[in-house]
């Protein structure tokens, strides 16, 4: 049971930022599997068509095509996906904006930190939490978390 | 005069483990080779003793033990903050310690293996989910709430909140107002 990998999808548009995700999770002790998508668009196929759904969605706002917020209120309206937990994952923005993406479902909100040790104690923190969220059987419509 | 032996290592071991297990009066069934189902009414206690009286015969308690300990703990915490209206007046620590009959350093560090988190860490997601679900339901004030889950002040529950979540109580509520009437309005 604590062995169990922990299934993580990154939506973002910018390859440095992708590239700083993955490397952040490589030196997290959580057994972790990180995969990513580089836009709405193909976020949205991605989850329609995958049968293996991710733990956690980390979710950037500003993306061509299809923007992130555009992505979290199709997500939340499709029942098949309503367990899976969606970090918003942006460039920092205003409280009301921040209040707004909880608003519309989202678990998590994360400003993108400039030091790449912060990222890690960050995502550490997330992921962790999420797993109580996910092995201890508590309600996850409540489960908000800005950081 | 040499004897040459021939042994059936299964039967031996299922043999052992069934004079073990009455032995401990512990109610079970052998499931296959090396599986072993516990009725719940196991005590701690019987399991510990379980667990050293099969080791004098090389046989491991290799998975289970780590989980269900865990899983006492974790009851035993969401328990004692969803189920009574007065925390217990003993420090947690002695609290699950005597419960468990265990050293708490002993459950501390086999929590944080786990669970990747502390005990600590875990009392207080459990505090305050326990104060979220309260003021979803609209029925209690802060101050009711703080006092409910035997924090000193409304001050302490608001800072240990904002420290957990990110968010004041009071934003909380209102996302969660927003959300039942965005809910209402796709609803219409």
């Amino acid at each position: 049971m604590q062995n169990e990998t922990i299934k993580i999808l990154l939506a973002d548009d910018d390859s440095d930022d992708r590239l700083f995700f993955q490397e952040a999770f490589e030196e997290i002790k959580i057994k972790t599997i990180v995969q990513t998508v580089k836009d709405g668009v193909e976020l949205m196929s991605y989850l329609k068509s995958s049968d293996q759904l991710p733990h956690i969605l980390f979710l950037d706002l500003n993306m061509p095509r299809k923007s992130g917020m555009d992505c979290l209120k199709e997500i939340r309206r499709i029942d098949r996906l309503k367990d899976m937990a969606i970090a918003i994952y942006s460039t920092s923005s205003t409280e009301d904006d921040i209040e707004e993406t909880f608003v519309q479902g989202a678990n998590v909100y994360i400003k993108k930190p400039s030091d790449f040790l912060v990222l890690k104690k960050l995502l550490s923190q997330v992921i962790s939490i999420n797993w109580q969220y996910h092995s201890s059987g508590l309600n996850k419509s409540n489960f908000m978390l800005s950081l | 005069m040499k004897l040459y032996l021939k042994y059936d290592t299964i039967n031996l071991c299922r043999t052992i483990l069934q004079e073990q297990l009455e032995r401990l009066g512990i109610n079970y069934t052998l499931e296959g080779i090396g599986e072993l189902e516990i009725k719940e009414a196991t005590t701690e206690e019987q399991l510990a003793m379980l667990t050293e009286a099969l080791r004098h015969y090389g046989i491991e308690i290799v998975e289970a033990q780590k989980s269900i300990i865990v899983q006492k703990i974790k009851d035993t915490i969401t328990e004692m903050v969803y189920h009574n209206d007065e925390l217990p007046a003993l420090k947690i620590s002695s609290y699950l310690a005597d419960k468990l009959n265990m050293r708490y350093t002993y459950l501390a560090s086999l929590f944080s293996a786990v669970t990747y988190t502390s005990i600590e860490n875990f009392i207080i997601l459990q505090k305050i989910e326990r104060a979220k679900q309260l003021i979803t339901t609209d029925e209690l004030t802060f101050t009711e709430i703080a006092w409910k889950l035997n924090y000193s002040s409304v001050a302490h529950f608001s800072t240990q909140f904002k420290n957990a979540t990110g968010l004041t109580p009071t934003a909380f509520q209102r996302i969660i107002q927003k959300r039942r009437d965005k809910n209402d309005e796709e609803n219409r």
